[in-house]
Formats: C-alpha cells, sequence, structure tokens
C-alpha cells in the first residue's frame, strides 16, 4: 500500500498529549503496586471511580420518566439548567441575575465554555490578548490560540514557597495594556493548588479594574476546594458586586461527578440587559457553527438537582464528603512525610487547596518515582489528591522521600543549574 | 470565609460603558424564527412542517421503543461510570458506527484505513473535519449544492476555508440539475473539498440514482477532488440502511479517500443527545492512525472528549443483534409513514385539480418535500393557514399525518392558484 497518494500523506503524527498521557502509560503497567495520579478524577477510598448518589437518583428518574423526549435544546441549552448554574455560581440573590445583566449558555463541560467565550472574544472584543497565570492547565494555551487569542502569562506560582507570587502577578498584570483579557481560577488552582486570599483576590479586582483589563474566571472546582459552594465562590462573586463585567467558565465535571457527560456553562456579566441580550443573540452565532445545540443528558441531571431542596443538600453533603476525603489525604500525606523525616519544607501540600498537590518535585524524580515505583504523574511534579487513598499514602511518601534523597544526588553531578535550584537541599 | 465587604468595591471602581456596548444583535437562525411564530401563534389549527424532526401520526415527538430500551438498560448497569471518554470518543461506538457507513465487510476497515471518531451529531462531525482539513489540507475551497441544509455554509466559515457552490437543484423540473453538476464539479480546482448528502438531500429531497452517483465518483476521482459525505439520513430514504449508504460506499470500493459526517439525529431519534461520528478513510493504515492523532488535536481545544449518553445507547442497540433488528423495524416504520404521506399529499392535490405538475412529491425522497412554493406562496400559507415551512418552501413530511394532509392539500392549492 502506497501512502504517497494518499492526500494527508505528509501530516505529522501529534504527540500524545501529556495528562492523558499518563493514563495511557498507567494502562500498559502490569505492576500490582501501580498508582494514577495523573487525570484529575475523584477517585473513593478504594480506588473506583464514583457516581454520586443523587446523580444515580436523578438519572433514574429522567429515564423512568416516559413523557421525556429527545428533541433539539435550543442553542443556547436548557434554559433551567442556565437559570440555576448562574445561581449557583453569582448567588441567587446576585444583583445582577435579578437586573437581568447575565447571559449564561450551556456548553460542554470547563473546556467548551471557555472555547466559546474565547470564540466570541475573538469576533467581538477589541483587545485580543489573553493572560494566563504560569502555570496553567495544559489545555488553555489550545484553547485560546485556537479561538484567535494571543496568549501572555503572568507570574503565578513561586517555587521558592509553593505558594503565590503576589507581587510578580500584581507586577505582569500591572503591566497589561488596557483591556486586556486575564484568565483567573475561581478556586483550586489547576495545577499548583495555590489560591488567592481573599485580601489577595480584593487587590487583583482593584487593579483589574483600574486597569480596565477583563476577567475571565475558570470555575472547574466549585465547592470541591473548601466543601462549601458558596465559599469557593467568593471571588467571582467580588467582581460581580462591583457592577463591573466578567466570564465565568462553570464546569460540573468534578463537583458534580459528571466528567464524560460534559455539562457546563458559561457567563457573561454585562453592564446591562440589553447589552446581555445582545451578547447571547452573538453568542449563538459561535455555537451553532460548531456543533449547533448542546447534548441533553448531563445538563438534565444538573437542572433536575439544582432545583430539588432535597436533592441539592444530598448533594451537598456528597461533595462536601469528597473534598473532605482529599483534605485528609493531604494530612495523611503531609504527616507520612514528617515522619520519615524526608528533607525539605512540605506543608505546601496541606497548604495547598483542591484536587491537586505542586509537589515541587523536577522532571528527574518524577520519572524516578514512575521506574522505581509505578506512581503515574504529570513531569510538573501535580499529583492528583483525588488518586490516594490511607493504603496507598504510605507507598507515596515512601516514593517521594527515595526521590528526593536519591535523585537529588543526581541533581548534584547533572549540568544545569535549573535542576539543582529545584532539588531540594 | 466571611464575605468580603463590598463597601469599597463600589461601582465607580468599573463606571463606564460596557465593553460589548458596540455588539450587534444578531438575526435569530431562521429555521428558529419558524418555530418560534409557530410556537406563538394562538389558532387551533396550527401546523409545524418546518423542523427537521420526526414526528408521530399524532404529531408529537417520537423516542424510538428501542431507544428506551436501552437508556434503561444502561441504567441498570451499575457497574457504568461517568468517566471522561478518550479524545476520540467511545471506542465500541467508533467501530460500529464506521461498519454501520461502510458496511461490516469493508476492505477499507478491515485494512484499518479508517479513523472513525465520536463527535456532536452530524454538525460536529463536520465542524470538526472543517477544522481539520483548514489545518492540514492543501486546498481550502469547499464546493457546496445549490441549495443545501441552510447551517452548512457556517461550518467551513467558522473552519476558515472558502465557499464556492455547485448547481443542484432544477427548479423547472424539481428534480437534479445533473448536467449543470457535472458542469460545475468538472470546473473545480483539483484538489477542492465536495460536500455531498450521501441521500436524502436537505432541503429538495432530490438524491442522484446509482448511475448519477457512478458518474459523479469518476469525475471527483479523475480531478482529484476530494468528497466530504454528510450522512444525516441513512436508512430514512429507502428503510434500507445498505440501499442508503450505497454512495458512501462507491467512494470506499474504488481505494480512494474520503470524509464522512455521520449523524443519529434522525434515523434514532436522539436529536437533542448529540450522537455522531466523523470517519475519515485514507489510503494506508499508518496514515489513518497519524490523521486520528491529529483529529486529537482539533478536539480537545474545543470541548476535550465526547458526551457518554448518547453514544452508550447507540452502541448497545447496534451490538445488540436482536435491538439492532428492533431498531430496523422501527426505522422502517417511519419511513413507510413518510413515503405513504407522499402519495396522500400528492392524491388531495391532484384529487383538488391544484394546477401543475406534483409527481415531485411522490419522486422526491426522505424527510423532506421541496414543494416548489415561493416564498410568497409560503408566506401566505403561513398567514391564512397557519402553516409553517421554511421561505424556500421545504415541507418536512415527518410532521404531516393523514389528519393534516387535506388541510396542506387546501392550503396549497390556495396559494397556487391566488398568488402565481
Amino acid at each position: 500500500m502506497d501512502s504517497s497518494s494518499s492526500v494527508f500523506a505528509n501530516i505529522v503524527r501529534a504527540p500524545e498529549d501529556p495528562i492523558l498521557g499518563v493514563t495511557v502509560a498507567y494502562n500498559k503497567d502490569s505492576s500490582p503496586n501501580k498508582l494514577n495520579l495523573g487525570v484529575g478524577a475523584y477517585r473513593t477510598e478504594e480506588g473506583k471511580p464514583l457516581v454520586l448518589n443523587v446523580v444515580r437518583r436523578a438519572e433514574q428518574m429522567l429515564v423512568n420518566d416516559n413523557s421525556r423526549v429527545k428533541e433539539y435544546l435550543p442553542i443556547v441549552g436548557l434554559a433551567d439548567f442556565n437559570k440555576l448554574s448562574a445561581k449557583l455560581i453569582f448567588g441567587a440573590d446576585s444583583p445582577a441575575i435579578q437586573e437581568n445583566r447575565v447571559t449564561t449558555v450551556q456548553c460542554l463541560s470547563g473546556t467548551g465554555s471557555l472555547r466559546v467565550g474565547a470564540e466570541f472574544l475573538a469576533k467581538h472584543y477589541h483587545q485580543l490578548t489573553i493572560y494566563i497565570p504560569n502555570p496553567t492547565w495544559g489545555n488553555h494555551t489550545k484553547i485560546f490560540t485556537l479561538a484567535g487569542l494571543s496568549v501572555k502569562t503572568y507570574r503565578y506560582y513561586d517555587p521558592a514557597t509553593r505558594g503565590l507570587d503576589f507581587q510578580g502577578l500584581l507586577e505582569d498584570l500591572g503591566a497589561a495594556p488596557s483591556g486586556s483579557i486575564v484568565l483567573l481560577h475561581a478556586c483550586a488552582h489547576n495545577p499548583t493548588g495555590v489560591d488567592p486570599t481573599n485580601e489577595q483576590w480584593e487587590q487583583i479586582r482593584q487593579l483589574l479594574r483600574s486597569k480596565g483589563l477583563l476577567p475571565f474566571f475558570d470555575s472547574a472546582y466549585q465547592g470541591f476546594a473548601s466543601g462549601n459552594l458558596d465559599a469557593d465562590a467568593q471571588s467571582v462573586r467580588m467582581f460581580v458586586a462591583d457592577g463591573g463585567e466578567c466570564f465565568a467558565a462553570q464546569s460540573y465535571a468534578k463537583n458534580m461527578g459528571l466528567y464524560g457527560e460534559r455539562v457546563g456553562a458559561l457567563s457573561i456579566v454585562c453592564k446591562t440587559a440589553d447589552v446581555a441580550s445582545r451578547v447571547e443573540s452573538q453568542l449563538k452565532l459561535v455555537i451553532r457553527p460548531m456543533y449547533s445545540n448542546p447534548p441533553i443528558h448531563g445538563a438534565s441531571i444538573v437542572a433536575t438537582i439544582l432545583k430539588d431542596r432535597d436533592m441539592f443538600n444530598e448533594w451537598t453533603v456528597e461533595l462536601k464528603a469528597m473534598a473532605d476525603r482529599i483534605i485528609s489525604m493531604r494530612q495523611q500525606l503531609f504527616d507520612a512525610l514528617s515522619a520519615k523525616g524526608t528533607p525539605g519544607d512540605w506543608s505546601h501540600i496541606i497548604k495547598q487547596i483542591g484536587m491537586f498537590t505542586f509537589t515541587g518535585l523536577n522532571t528527574e524524580q518524577v520519572a524516578f518515582m514512575t521506574k522505581e515505583y509505578h506512581i503515574y504523574l504529570t513531569s510538573d511534579g501535580r499529583i492528583s489528591m483525588a488518586g490516594l487513598s490511607s493504603k496507598t499514602v504510605p507507598h507515596l511518601a515512601e516514593a517521594i522521600h527515595a526521590a528526593v534523597t536519591r535523585v537529588d544526588t543526581y541533581c548534584a553531578v547533572s549540568t544545569g543549574l535549573v535542576y539543582a535550584l529545584q532539588c531540594e537541599s | 470565609m466571611e464575605s468580603l465587604s463590598t463597601k469599597e468595591t463600589t461601582s465607580k471602581d468599573c463606571n463606564g460603558k460596557s465593553v460589548f456596548e458596540n455588539v450587534v444583535r444578531a438575526p435569530d437562525v431562521p429555521v428558529y424564527a419558524v418555530m418560534v411564530a409557530y410556537s406563538k401563534d394562538p389558532s387551533p389549527l396550527k401546523l409545524n412542517l418546518g423542523i427537521g424532526v420526526y414526528r408521530t401520526e399524532d404529531g408529537k415527538p417520537h423516542v424510538l421503543n428501542v431507544v428506551r430500551r436501552a437508556e434503561k438498560l444502561l441504567l441498570d448497569d451499575k457497574s457504568a461510570t461517568k468517566e471522561y471518554l478518550p479524545i476520540t470518543g467511545m471506542a465500541e461506538f467508533n467501530k460500529l458506527s464506521a461498519q454501520l457507513v461502510f458496511g461490516a465487510d469493508s476492505p477499507a476497515i478491515k485494512e484499518n484505513r479508517v479513523t472513525t471518531v465520536q463527535c456532536l451529531a452530524g454538525c460536529g462531525s463536520l465542524r470538526t473535519g472543517a477544522d481539520f482539513l483548514a489545518k492540514h489540507y492543501h486546498q481550502h475551497t469547499v464546493y457546496l449544492s445549490q441549495p443545501t441544509y441552510g447551517n452548512h455554509p457556517n461550518f467551513f466559515l467558522a473552519a476558515g476555508l472558502t465557499l464556492k457552490t455547485y448547481r443542484y437543484y432544477d427548479p423547472t423540473t424539481r428534480g437534479l440539475d445533473f448536467q449543470g453538476m457535472l458542469e460545475d464539479l468538472g470546473s473545480a480546482p483539483s484538489g477542492a473539498i465536495v460536500l455531498f448528502q450521501s441521500c436524502s438531500h436537505n432541503p429538495t429531497g432530490v438524491d442522484p440514482n446509482l448511475e448519477q452517483w457512478e458518474q459523479i465518483r469518476q469525475l471527483m476521482r479523475s480531478k482529484g477532488l476530494l468528497p466530504f459525505f454528510d450522512n444525516a439520513y441513512q436508512g430514512i430514504v429507502s428503510g434500507s440502511l445498505d440501499m442508503d449508504a450505497q454512495s458512501v460506499r462507491m467512494f470506499v470500493t474504488d481505494g480512494g479517500e474520503c470524509l464522512v459526517a455521520q449523524s443519529y439525529s434522525k434515523i434514532m431519534g436522539l436529536y437533542g443527545e448529540r450522537v455522531g461520528a466523523l470517519s475519515i478513510v485514507c489510503k494506508t493504515a499508518d496514515v489513518a492512525s497519524r490523521v486520528e492523532s491529529q483529529l486529537k488535536l482539533v478536539i480537545r481545544p474545543m470541548y476535550s472528549n465526547p458526551p457518554i449518553h448518547g453514544a452508550a445507547i447507540v452502541t448497545a442497540i447496534l451490538k445488540d443483534r436482536e435491538m439492532f433488528d428492533e431498531w430496523t423495524v422501527e426505522l422502517k416504520a417511519m419511513v413507510n409513514r413518510i413515503i405513504d404521506l407522499r402519495k396522500q399529499l400528492y392524491d388531495a392535490l391532484c384529487d383538488r385539480g391544484t394546477p401543475g405538475d406534483w409527481s415531485h412529491i411522490v419522486k422526491q425522497v426522505g424527510m423532506y418535500a421541496f414543494s416548489g412554493l415561493n416564498a410568497e406562496q409560503v408566506g401566505f400559507i403561513t398567514k391564512e393557514y397557519h402553516i409553517y415551512m421554511s421561505s424556500d418552501g421545504r415541507i418536512n413530511m415527518a410532521g404531516l399525518s393523514a389528519k393534516t394532509v387535506p388541510y396542506l392539500a387546501d392550503a396549497i392549492y390556495s396559494a397556487v392558484t391566488r398568488i402565481l
């Protein structure tokens, strides 16, 4: 068979997605001790995926209701779902909602919401540069670039403290051209787990407003960070309470465990109801040539849960249990490393928030842990805490201890100042 | 955590106009505008023959029995999770979809020359294919039939491709302008992409016959044009899944390359679940594999990975002998009802002595009849009879019933005799 006559003969094989590639490698590993701390999907204490009870209940109700049909949703999605999603993130009493200044459209989870928002901006906004934190979720850059925006970064993570480089953040955003778009993680920053405090958020807000920068929130972990839905939405609500405009991409992948059903929403908070209405009409022109209208099933599950008092409460209980288990894993890992006397300060493990911990391990140490201990994580040292259990924490602690004490020696002899700086001293 | 005081956060921080002040209100998509008008109409006689969804004899939306069965089975499977699908979607769904359109014994499938990725129905498949071609194909011109489905231009424009049209519908015969089609495709630049509808052409209901498809195929291959099939009605024309896929299969049997966008919206009534697949048939397995790796780079920054539910339903049905058969029976029933309605409408128009030749109603195939009514006549019918259809005169046959055919016939008769 001759490929030269293919019109696609010259297509280059694309590299595997780095995050998903971790799971591919994990699946190929035959070791009984293997541990997947790669993808950000919640796992139970038994290491299994979790479908929330309230989700199963909602699904039962929907599937057993023979009066339900499968007609196309409107381009903007399920109306109930949109209203309830806006209330969830902005608060039921949000003046912006009451004043009809918010347009909310159902999209395909967080990714879809970001992409639709970005394409809208590329078409209708005057400043086509978006500032993203360094580091950020691996897919962010591609989403914005393909939508036609140009991407710049602002300092965010400080490897020395494993916390926020707040000064750097303020300087970089302060130097951004007026009108630039700024991507903000609403809470549980991915991959670092480092979030600004409320006081820091207030300073960020004042800076963005004074420089006329446009905030674009990625809210993928509301309720998952602290266990409290309102607390985790504070950052976003600050930017609405001040009467200004902003974007919010919402995902139900993690907080309702609806990952593969692709449920999310894009909200745009505008100055006036008329602007919001015109913006919505233009959002339809972004969505229609992409996939026409969004999928029913996941959004119906969410709407069913959010609008029923009992089910909503049941959800918050299950959500808190997930968040609490992760917080407990953090504590256990920290305690295990302390007990081992692992060199270095590991307090960031309990200070960081949400599903991920940015361990501070370098690529050599990560590779070592994968090779010697069959522990899979992304090469930037990010681990998914949700993938841990009380049973597997000791194995991970051992691996980290070994990586830090043994690979550190490699660092001393390897070339490159950058490696030495990243190692534990 | 206590909520931060908003005293300092007064709106003087953000006075001034909206940054979207100059955003223009977009006009409503025409087919949706028809729906909105219909829903606002208080007349008890109103009839919606606009949007392309199947309706029962009682005028109600239809969820197939086998689909409900499949959904309940899925619900009972306690081991099912909601984990992310791979970027390319559900593997079994992809295999079964490829087999459905290309035939289970297709050499292209056996030789691993086909990459199939789950997408969001036909629309998502077309857009993914368009984005892929814009990135990786050397020729950025797409030829669309004149007329075509209203949304077709948008996928390709959004992808950054250039549009041209080829003659297709002949208003004088209300059939295919085959000569015009061959001429226009014949003068297309080598390598140009040509969008075909595999069957049940939307909006005209006019399909090439097999001999014509063969001539089209020869022309396409001799000029090195790249076929892209929109396959949204497989089974809805004849009731036979294999027969309705003949056009596509011709272009695979000849060993050449093509793209196929598949939709389960109409053929399985899964509309709002957004289930479909894009297949790219390549010269070799290695090319197909490389193409697939690049398709992932189109999908991941669009929505990461596709939704589970609809694909799980399709998979459950396609892989089970009994359920598959049940599906084909329900599909045939839908098709027979539509074919019967065509006959009823034709007879009713003839009975009334409606001026003109109405045989196109029974010659056209699939879900739509291109009535031949002009915009003025359509407007008249809507105003006087509260019957809604697209302004190009396209009628959704599936929206009719034995009860409403006479009413439509009256309306057409009226329009044709009073407005010329």
